[in-house]
C-alpha cells in the first residue's frame, strides 16, 4: 500500500481527496441527524406573539398559517387583535420596520366578548359552528351560551345569528386593560412647540 | 509569547487589515453593509468561521497534505474544510438560535465564497504559521474583517440619510467612502 503510494503520487492525491470528503460527508451525515429541527422554529415564534383569535381577518383560515406565511415573507400588519403591539412585538422578533395597522383588514378594537342573550337564542347552533375556539356551549333546540373565559372576541359569531341575539361588549376595565387617554392630536388648539406654531403658518 | 501573538493579531486587524488593505473579502464588505444589525451578524458569522476554518485548515495541511506530499492540493483542500465548516455552523445555529438564523439568512453560505476566509488559510501557509499562530491569525483577520465591516455599515447608514449629489448616489458614494476608509488604514502600515 505505502509502496504504491509512494510509487504513483497521484494515488496519493486521490485517496487523500476521498478520504478528507469522505470524513467530511460522514461528519455532516451525523451533524444533519444530530441537529434536526422540527419544522420552522422561527414559525412557532412567530405563533406565540399572534393573539390566538383564529379569526382570520388576515386572510388566512388562523394564526398558525399567518404565522408560515409571515416566515415566508408576507406583511407583519395584518393582524388586528393583535393590534399596534402585536405588529412592534413582530418587527422585533423579526428585526424589521414595524408599519402602522393595515386599516384593510379591519381596525383595531378594545378587547370584547361575545354576549348571548339567552332568552332571545332559538338554538340554531350556527353561532357554535362558526367558533374558530369553541367557546361556545349549548345544543340544538338548547339555549347557547358564551365561555367568557375562552371567547377572543373575534366577533365571528355575530353573523350567523338568525336571531340577532349576539352582542359584542367591552371587557369590563381592569388593571391589564386599563391603558391612558392620550389627547386627540387633531382636535389641539394651541400648538406647544413653538415649531409647529412656524410650520402651520408657512403651510397656512 | 505573549507579545508574539500580539502583533500577529494587531498586524492581521489593522496594519494588514484584510479588507481594506489587501482587499480580500470585498464583496461581503459591499453587499452585508447596508444595515448595520446585518453587518454585525455577519460580522459575527464570519468571525466564528474564519477562525475555526483557518484552525481546520492548518490541522489538514500539517497532518495530511504535508507528509502525503500533496502541498499543491491545498486550495482545492481549504476549500472543501471551509464549506464543511460553514455548513456544520449553519445546522448548529439552526438548531439552537433560529433567531440568528433568520438574520443571516443568505450570509452564511456565501461566507463558503468570501475570499477572505480561503486567503486567511493560504496566507498561514505560505507564512508557515503553526497552529496557535493561524488560529490567533485567522480570528485577528476576522476582528480586522468586522471592525471595518460595521464602521463602513454605520456610515452607510448616515449616507443613506445624507444630501449626497445624484451622480454619486447609492453604490457610488459607497464605493468612494470604502477607498477613503482603504487610505485610513494605510495610515496604520508601520505600525507594527
Amino acid at each position: 500500500m505505502y509502496e504504491l503510494i509512494a510509487q504513483y503520487p497521484l494515488f496519493a492525491a486521490l485517496f487523500a481527496l476521498v478520504g478528507l470528503g469522505l470524513i467530511f460527508g460522514a461528519l455532516l451525515g451525523y451533524a444533519a441527524v444530530r441537529f434536526k429541527t422540527e419544522g420552522n422554529p422561527i414559525v412557532d415564534q412567530i405563533n406565540e406573539i399572534l393573539p390566538q383569535t383564529q379569526c382570520g381577518q388576515c386572510g388566512h383560515p388562523g394564526c398558525r398559517p399567518y404565522a408560515e406565511a409571515i416566515a415566508d415573507g408576507e406583511a407583519i400588519n395584518r393582524c388586528p387583535p393583535g393590534g399596534q403591539a402585536g405588529v412592534q412585538a413582530l418587527a422585533d422578533l423579526l428585526d424589521v420596520e414595524a408599519i402602522p395597522l393595515d386599516e384593510e383588514h379591519g381596525e383595531e378594537s378594545v378587547t370584547q366578548v361575545a354576549y348571548i342573550r339567552e332568552d332571545e337564542c332559538i338554538g340554531c347552533t350556527k353561532c357554535i359552528q362558526a367558533c374558530p375556539v369553541d367557546a361556545i356551549l349549548g345544543a340544538a333546540k338548547h339555549m347557547h351560551t358564551v365561555i367568557a373565559s375562552e371567547c377572543t372576541g373575534c366577533d365571528l359569531c355575530v353573523e350567523p345569528c338568525p336571531v340577532d341575539c349576539i352582542d359584542m361588549i367591552s371587557e369590563e376595565e381592569s388593571l391589564q386593560t386599563w391603558s391612558w387617554q392620550l389627547p386627540d392630536p387633531v382636535s389641539r388648539e394651541v400648538d406647544i412647540i413653538a415649531t409647529d406654531a412656524s410650520a402651520t403658518e408657512e403651510a397656512a | 509569547m505573549l507579545a508574539d501573538y500580539s502583533i500577529l493579531l494587531i498586524g492581521a486587524i489593522l496594519v494588514n487589515n484584510f479588507v481594506l488593505v489587501q482587499f480580500l473579502g470585498l464583496c461581503p464588505f459591499m453587499g452585508v453593509s447596508n444595515k448595520l444589525e446585518t453587518a454585525m451578524g455577519m460580522s459575527m458569522a464570519t468571525t466564528f468561521v474564519l477562525t475555526l476554518a483557518s484552525a481546520c485548515s492548518n490541522l489538514t495541511y500539517h497532518f495530511l497534505l504535508q507528509p502525503l506530499g500533496l502541498g499543491y492540493l491545498k486550495t482545492i483542500s481549504f476549500i472543501l474544510v471551509i464549506a464543511v465548516v460553514v455548513q456544520f455552523t449553519e445546522m448548529v445555529v439552526r438548531k439552537s438560535s433560529p433567531l440568528l438564523h433568520r438574520v443571516l439568512g443568505v450570509y452564511l453560505p456565501l461566507i463558503t465564497t468570501n475570499c477572505a476566509v480561503l486567503g486567511v488559510a493560504l496566507l498561514n501557509i505560505n507564512k508557515e504559521h503553526n497552529f496557535m499562530q493561524s488560529l490567533f491569525y485567522g480570528f485577528g483577520a476576522a476582528v480586522g474583517f468586522s471592525l471595518v465591516l460595521v464602521l463602513f455599515a454605520a456610515m452607510r447608514e448616515r449616507l443613506a440619510v445624507a444630501d449626497v449629489p445624484s451622480p454619486f448616489q447609492g453604490a457610488a458614494i459607497g464605493m468612494i467612502t470604502a477607498g477613503l476608509m482603504s487610505l485610513a488604514f494605510m495610515g496604520f502600515a508601520g505600525l507594527v
